[in-house]
């Protein structure tokens, strides 16, 4: 390995690095705020080495790993995430642990699940795609049941295990199966020698529908979405955040980079599989989610519609596709940290409210929580001004320039539905106040309390991006452009 | 940046209606008043221009602001204004203030967000009748939704839930499918010259198979008629209308309903000549259909806002039959009828707010005999059910006459329909007069007249109303050009119009360039 290559891979050093110091400094003296702030900070600092990545990429490091503009662009994204996701957890902890009995173990998790989430974005190689896999999933068991005393954590967390192991047990039969039939464990090695077959195997092909199962379950695309609500629900809320965020937003990177390295979606099916993945993700989601009586639960069918739009624009296929991907991967994000940021700042202030019963009348005494809560609904169900909207059109063109006419249709059908119910809670934030909001006096009211300014602060940078999203996304759209040539630009150097 | 104005004063002075509150009651009555009053000056003051407003028609903007917004699709901020547009602008800005005045003494509680949300809704609909690009034209249709939206949600009546879900869901539904066909335009232009563009003029220019035209068409048909209301999508329109509060209700039917005629009459004729010559009898028949259908519904109304919500649909058919009809004279109607109808749907949803403020019902049969309590509420709604029902010498006779003239000559049969729905509007304008104003007084409770201020506004919307009735002209001429060049682009219709305009034209480009230097 080179200088360069260190240079490249810098992100991941400087991440592990970090992790480290964090864990041995929780060694030496436990101190919340403390090691809390570290965390941040070693996401600070390893976003802060991207761009000196960026000057040696692209590049291959080993066969293992490539850091491209596109890997890098989903670093950021990552990162960012992790950053709102630790300044809203610092609350949250505070709350459900009262007695502070040892917390800090939990940013030492999560340090590592995004370790895990970059290995992803950057993964060639079946060893680092399925390493990377493991550290993400397993990271985000522990994180899932940390609130050990409490029975739906744990419930969760069992779940994810075992969705975990199933994934994983998946993935590996599928990749094993590549392998045999291809000799190749580089994903580039093996579309090489699949453009070369004159035609496909059916191990090969069972393989790969094995590989994109596994890819699935972790994106929680129906049928294979029945962990999402019940581990959504159950998890700490910041957690469920970093679910919905960093963890999906890594395995699409990884989809990403398989589907156009691999050439998967030249195989019809392949295709026709994505598509019905595609639709019954919508379908799926967007109907069970208009019976949810339970924000998380509401939100989490929602994530599985909108991984369905995801799947349409990436079954568009080529340039236009990976962009409309990555937009909407990242407008997808600053809702979900928005959404959930809400819950989690709310919840953190009295046990944790996920009924709707608990929003209602919201926007009367805590205007700005709800502002924020409609801001990023709205921007769910993609209405003007907000990202949701930009994400939705740009969905939307893929799938007409690819003249996907059905599932473009689907998709429209699919997004009146889900106005539905997104509007219900909306409504719900604009209700008259249940009688019991108005405490007697002396007891302090909901309304006094605050958000605290790490939570306030998080909040309004979510809010700040979702409008300037909405409004002047042409700079974002120039950086993924360039990202993107990046990804289908095959003429990076491999050892 | 003049017209940038237009659209921003309204959308900067929401924040401060909405901290205004602070302040005191009035003070987001009076910013959203100043910031309406502020955007008609600006509009009379572009529109009172001269001669050269009169010359210009599609793709020959009177005022035009250009700024690249998203280069990678060719999104540009680009607003232009020609007469179709002042006309419009110049209502909006009116019949906003009919409905800030409205709602004076109707909203008493959260009155800087009820104010907000109707500046907001107001800025979207300038922006919708002055975005010339398509993204953008849809970026501000859709802004307009959201606050309309809470505008009903949080101060409509009793069943404001459910009527609000409808209006969105409705149309929302037909946005979407315009936004699929307004994508699909700008990748064709993409396939055709190598780059996407939204804008109004490259897209005219585009040449398209005639199945592409007709799916297309269909599609702005569709997210259109969901907004005009016409028949089949119009299930939204009385729940709507009835649940929302007086000052949402006079926007929804004075002003919204007119975007949807304004995209007709903007996109879909003009950008489809020959798919539109196709389905013309079709949608002039479904024009027809709502004329008759409303007017009947609102014969069977016992509810007063629900009659005049059927009423409005009915009137609004006559725009979908002018609109399609493809003659000039048609045309012209269309456009006196959208400020007629934005007049006198105001008045008359106004006075059925009061009715309701002061009886707490809008049933008919509770009221009655009601001439003698309020007799300037009385004789304001005799005044304004009778501009609706199209007598002469009021506004709304011009349109409707023109439009049952100009387009005799290609459909007389639905013309004949359509004549009959001018008949059933006398029949429940009076009987609406009748079963409130005269007869039996049911609930013996004095209540107070009309204020002032209402009087006064209402007055001023009277006085508007016999002077377009008599001097149509004003009007007629500042929209001329727009309408000469619909006709223009439609010469592959099967119904060519008569040749005169073909001179006018000519003469007019004549004396604008001879006043020219």
């Amino acid at each position: 390995m080179t200088l360069q290559d260190f240079i490249a891979l810098s992100p991941l050093l400087d991440l592990g690095v970090f992790s480290l110091v964090t864990m041995l400094s929780i060694a030496c003296r436990r101190h919340h705020a403390r090691i809390a702030i570290l965390a941040f900070v070693s996401c600070l600092l390893t976003l802060a080495t991207l761009p000196w990545a960026a000057t040696a990429a692209p590049r291959a490091v080993t066969t293992l790993l490539v850091v491209d503009r596109h890997a890098l662009l989903y670093m950021g994204l990552v990162l960012t995430a992790t950053m709102v996701i630790i300044a809203l957890s610092y609350r949250y902890l505070n709350f459900q642990f009262r007695e502070k009995e040892g917390v800090e173990e939990y940013y030492v998790l999560l340090l590592l699940a995004t370790f895990g989430g970059l290995v992803l974005t950057t993964a060639a190689h079946f060893v680092s795609f399925f390493l990377g896999f493991e550290l993400l999933g397993l990271s985000l068991c522990s994180l899932i049941g940390y609130l050990r005393t409490r029975r739906h954590p744990l419930e969760a967390a069992v779940k994810y295990l075992l969705l975990s192991i199933t994934a994983s047990a998946l993935l590996l039969f599928g990749l094993a199966l590549l392998y045999f039939e291809s000799g190749a464990m580089t994903f580039h090695g093996v579309g090489a020698i699949m453009k070369q077959a004159q035609s496909v195997p059916a191990l090969w092909l069972g393989g790969l529908i094995l590989v994109l199962v596994g890819i699935a379950l972790k994106l929680g695309l129906a049928p294979f979405h029945m962990w999402i609500p019940d581990v959504y629900q159950g998890a700490p809320t910041p957690i469920t955040t970093y679910i919905a965020t960093v963890s999906k937003a890594a395995v699409v990177a990884l989809l990403l980079r398989f589907a156009t390295e691999v050439g998967v979606l030249e195989l019809p099916p392949v295709v026709h599989l994505f598509s019905l993945l595609a639709v019954v993700s919508m379908v799926t989601g967007n109907v069970l989610a208009l019976l949810q009586q339970n924000v998380k639960r509401l939100l989490a069918y929602s994530s599985i519609a909108h991984f369905g739009y995801v799947l349409v624009a990436l079954l568009a296929g080529g340039l236009p596709a990976a962009e409309a991907v990555t937009f909407y991967v990242i407008v997808y994000c600053a809702m979900s940290l928005g959404a959930f940021g809400v819950v989690t700042v709310y919840s953190s202030e009295g046990g944790d409210k996920n009924r709707f019963e608990d929003y209602q009348g919201l926007f009367w005494t805590r205007p700005w929580l709800a502002a924020m809560l409609a801001l990023s609904l709205l921007s769910l169900a993609g209405i003007p001004v907000t990202a949701g909207f930009i994400g939705k059109f740009y969905a939307i063109a893929a799938g007409v320039d690819a003249g996907l006419w059905w599932l473009v249709l689907a998709l429209i059908g699919n997004s009146v539905v889900s106005l539905y119910y997104y509007l219900r809670l909306i409504v719900t934030l604009f209700d008259e106040e249940p009688a019991q909001a108005t405490a007697p006096q002396g007891l302090p009211i909901q309304s006094r309390q605050t958000a605290g300014w790490t939570a306030a602060f998080s909040l309004g940078f979510v809010a700040s991006i979702i409008l300037i999203l909405g409004l002047y996304p042409g700079p974002l759209m120039e950086v993924i452009r360039d990202s993107v040539s990046n990804l289908l630009m095959v003429a990076v150097q491999r050892p | 940046m003049v017209l940038w104005l237009l659209i921003l004063i309204p959308i900067l002075a929401a924040p401060f209606a909405c901290m205004g509150q602070q302040w005191s009651r009035y003070a987001p009555r009076w910013i959203a008043l100043s910031a309406m009053s502020v955007d008609f000056l600006l509009a009379s003051f572009l529109g009172s221009q001269g001669h050269s407003l009169r010359a210009s028609g599609h793709g020959v903007w009177l005022v035009e602001s250009h700024v690249s917004w998203i280069p990678r699709w060719g999104i540009s901020l680009h607003l232009g204004l020609d007469g179709l547009s002042v006309i419009l602008i110049l209502l909006t800005a009116f019949v906003g203030v009919v409905a800030i005045i409205a709602s004076w003494t109707e909203i008493q509680t959260r009155v800087g967000l009820f104010h907000c949300n109707v500046l907001l809704a107001l800025g979207g609909v300038i922006g919708v009748f002055l975005a010339i690009d398509l993204f953008l034209f849809f970026f501000f249709w859709e802004l307009m939704l959201v606050p309309m939206y809470l505008l009903i949600i949080i101060w409509g009546h009793a069943q404001r839930r459910h009527a609000s879900f409808k209006f969105f869901l409705f149309t929302q539904a037909g946005s979407l499918v315009l936004l699929v066909a307004i994508v699909a335009l700008a990748l064709l232009h993409q396939q055709a010259t190598g780059r996407p563009s939204f804008d109004y003029a490259d897209l005219m220019g585009l040449t398209l198979s005639s199945e592409m035209a007709r799916w297309l068409m269909l599609a702005f048909l569709i997210g259109f008629l969901v907004k005009l209301p016409a028949l089949p999508f119009h299930t939204w329109l009385p729940d709507t209308y009835t649940e929302a509060p007086t000052g949402a209700t006079i926007i929804l039917a004075g002003i919204l309903g007119k975007t949807g005629a304004y995209g007709l009459l903007r996109f879909t004729v003009p950008m489809f000549p020959e798919a539109i010559s196709d389905i013309a009898p079709f949608v002039m028949g479904l024009g027809t259909l709502s004329i008759l259908y409303g007017a009947i519904l609102a014969c069977a109304q016992t509810d007063i806002k629900r009659l005049v919500a059927y009423s409005s649909m009915s009137h609004m058919g006559f725009i979908l039959l002018g609109a399609f009809a493809g003659t000039e004279l048609a045309l012209q109607g269309t456009v006196m009828q959208m400020v007629a109808h934005g007049l006198s749907t105001g008045g008359l949803f106004l006075l059925a707010g009061a009715l309701q403020e002061r009886y707490q019902t809008r049933e008919m049969g509770q009221m009655g005999g009601l001439w003698s309590v309020t007799p300037r509420l009385a004789s304001m709604a005799l005044f304004f059910a009778c501009a609706s029902l199209g007598l002469p010498g009021m506004a709304n006779f011009i349109g409707e006459f023109l439009i049952l003239f100009g387009s005799y000559a290609v459909q007389p049969f639905m013309i004949i329909l359509a004549s009959i729905g001018m008949v059933m509007a006398a029949i429940y304008s009076l009987g609406m007069m009748q079963r409130t104003f005269f007869g039996q007084q049911r609930d013996a409770r004095m209540a107070p007249d009309l204020s002032n201020v209402a009087f006064g506004t209402l007055l001023f919307m009277a006085v508007l109303q016999i002077w377009l009735g008599l001097y149509p002209k004003i009007v007629l001429t500042t929209a001329r050009p727009v309408m000469e060049q619909l006709v223009q682009s439609a010469v592959a219709s099967p119904h060519p119009t008569p040749s005169p305009s073909g001179p006018l034209l000519s003469s007019h480009i004549g004396t604008s360039q001879g006043s020219a230097p």
